[in-house]
């Protein structure tokens, strides 16, 4: 049995009279890769962003390895972590990779990498710039090490930042639609780096557009449809005959576009 | 124009310049922890305090430096129970009246660039840092302020200038400096064009100084908004890493 890495249960969250998550629960088992699909305002990115507690949640449970987010309700009645530190520590085991990268621009690209090793898990510095140029030959980047994020494409750019995420050794890996905003040509770029990081066992929650990912790639496929999970399953079976025909129209129309 | 009596002006001039430098530091420091500390109230989300802080700002941006001179100078001595405060031995000193109302005057204004600076801080980069766990005194101290610091930086070299040249009004409640030694060499020889000419070359060349100071140093801490070093031959020498 393959210990559980990630296990959301009954997520929910509103903004104010909207009610995005009404109950969404996953389990991520290690080495996982579970694509997430959804229409445009469906709460993918609201769920990714829950399970790092950037947003807070309304309810639900979030549990990474053994080790609960510990949630209370505050005097005004939202919810909210209950202990920031524990907050801190967990994320610090989330990697986190965004649709627009979100490099730090005052820092080079190996400072970028090297920064939360560093000045978060405060680990000796030496032995960080070693591992960052490992990881930036990895992603192919490694004569940009001491160039500004502003002066990398946008491929390069998401690779440095997927660098950034990888060396903080996270337990899970959250992508929030990473090839969204780049050029068409730039796409191929991120996703073989993505496909290497899959193959190498390491347990990933994709929020994607890119169907292709989604039914080679992953192991498992999330349909996320007006706040629920509509279809949950390998994706032999999801795009197979498992779907629900929502989740078929959902691909169809995305095949055309 | 008589270029002997000119140099002469200007080393009797420079016997102030020691008092509108102490002034302005002074004043610029003591305005700089006030600006912080109004900046923040304006940013938290305690309303009374943000509240107070915009209050603040709205009184001391909107009336003169003079008034506001005047009414620390003359004004406090009238109440008796600040000629019999703790306060008194500082509050009687012109010096620290001056100082007090400069720092009071530029702390408003630079806490508005503050604060501009602080809502430029791109709100991805901030949530990029609090992904990886950062705790917020690392996430301020490495990421918003030193973006902050360079947003800040035009303006506040801006402001400091004012400063420069606001420290002149410190001659109107007694002080020594550099317009107070004009205006006496003024009433003595009467030769107003180069006493004064004397005077304002001295805040000429200060100024000159302080902008080519901060545009150093805005150079300096911007390296990332410059060309890539690939287009500059010869300048690829990154930046030391990690200079906290
Ligand atoms: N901070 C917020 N305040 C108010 N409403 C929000 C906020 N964040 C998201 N929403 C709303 O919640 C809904 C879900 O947003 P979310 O970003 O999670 O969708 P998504 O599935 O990621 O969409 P996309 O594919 O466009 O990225 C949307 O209707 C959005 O407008
Ligand atoms: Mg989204």
């Amino acid at each position: 049995m393959i210990p559980v890495a990630l296990s959301v249960k009954d997520l929910r969250k509103t903004f104010g009279a909207l009610e995005v998550l009404k109950g969404i629960s996953l389990d991520a088992r290690q080495g996982d890769v579970i694509s997430i699909l959804g229409a445009s305002g469906s709460g993918k990115s609201t769920f990714l962003r829950c399970i790092n507690l950037l947003e807070t949640p309304d309810s639900g449970e979030v549990r990474l390895g053994d080790e609960v987010i510990r949630m209370r309700k505050g005097r005004d009645g939202r919810s909210g972590a209950a202990d920031r530190r524990q907050v801190d520590r967990l994320r610090a085991r989330l990697g986190m990779v965004f649709q627009n990268f979100n490099l730090w621009s005052h820092m080079t690209i190996l400072q970028n990498v090297i920064e939360a090793p560093v000045h978060v898990l405060g680990r000796p510095k030496a032995e960080c710039v070693a591992e960052a140029e490992a990881l930036l030959a990895k992603v192919g980047i490694a004569d940009k090490r001491h160039q500004y994020p502003a002066h990398l494409s946008g491929g390069q750019q998401q690779r440095a930042a997927i660098a950034r995420a990888l060396a903080m050794r996270p337990d899970v890996m959250l992508f929030d639609e990473p090839t969204s905003a780049l050029d068409p040509e730039l796409v191929g770029e991120v996703l073989r780096v993505m496909r290497t990081l899959a193959s190498e066992g390491r347990t990933m929650l994709v929020v994607t557009h890119e169907i292709g990912f989604a039914r080679d790639v992953s192991d498992r496929v999330v349909f996320l449809q007006n706040g629920l999970v509509d279809c949950d399953g390998p994706p032999a079976d999801v795009f197979g005959t498992g779907g629900s025909d929502r989740f078929k129209t959902f691909i169809a129309r995305h095949a055309t576009a | 124009m008589d270029f002997g009596f000119m140099a002469q002006t200007t080393v009797a001039l420079l016997s102030g310049l020691p008092l509108t430098l102490e002034l302005f530091v002074t004043s610029v420091l003591a305005g700089g922890v006030l600006a912080a500390l109004l900046a923040w109230m304006r940013a938290g989300r305690v309303p009374g305090l943000s509240a107070l802080a915009a209050a603040y700002v709205f009184v001391f941006r909107g009336t003169p430096l003079l008034v506001q001179l005047f009414l620390i100078y003359y004004g406090l001595s009238q109440f008796p129970e600040v000629r019999h405060s703790v306060a008194w031995p500082v509050l009687r000193d012109p010096f620290w009246c001056a100082v007090l109302a400069l720092a009071l005057n530029t702390g408003a204004y630079t806490s508005e660039i503050f604060r501009g600076a602080l809502a430029a801080v791109p709100t991805g980069q901030v949530e990029a840092a609090r992904a990886c766990g950062m705790p917020r005194l690392t996430l301020l101290r490495r990421v918003v302020l030193p973006i902050a610091l360079r947003q800040a930086l035009p303006s506040y070299a801006t402001e400091i200038i004012l400063m420069t040249k606001a420290t002149a009004l410190a001659s109107i409640v007694t002080l020594k400096e550099t317009m107070f030694v004009a205006a006496k060499l003024n009433s003595e020889t009467y030769r107003a064009i180069e006493v004064f000419l004397c005077a304002g070359a001295i805040y000429l060349v200060l100024n000159i100084a302080i902008a080519r100071a901060v545009a150093l140093l805005e150079w300096r801490l911007s390296p990332h908004l410059r060309r890539a070093p690939d287009a500059l031959p010869g300048l690829d020498t990154p930046l030391e890493l990690g200079t906290a």
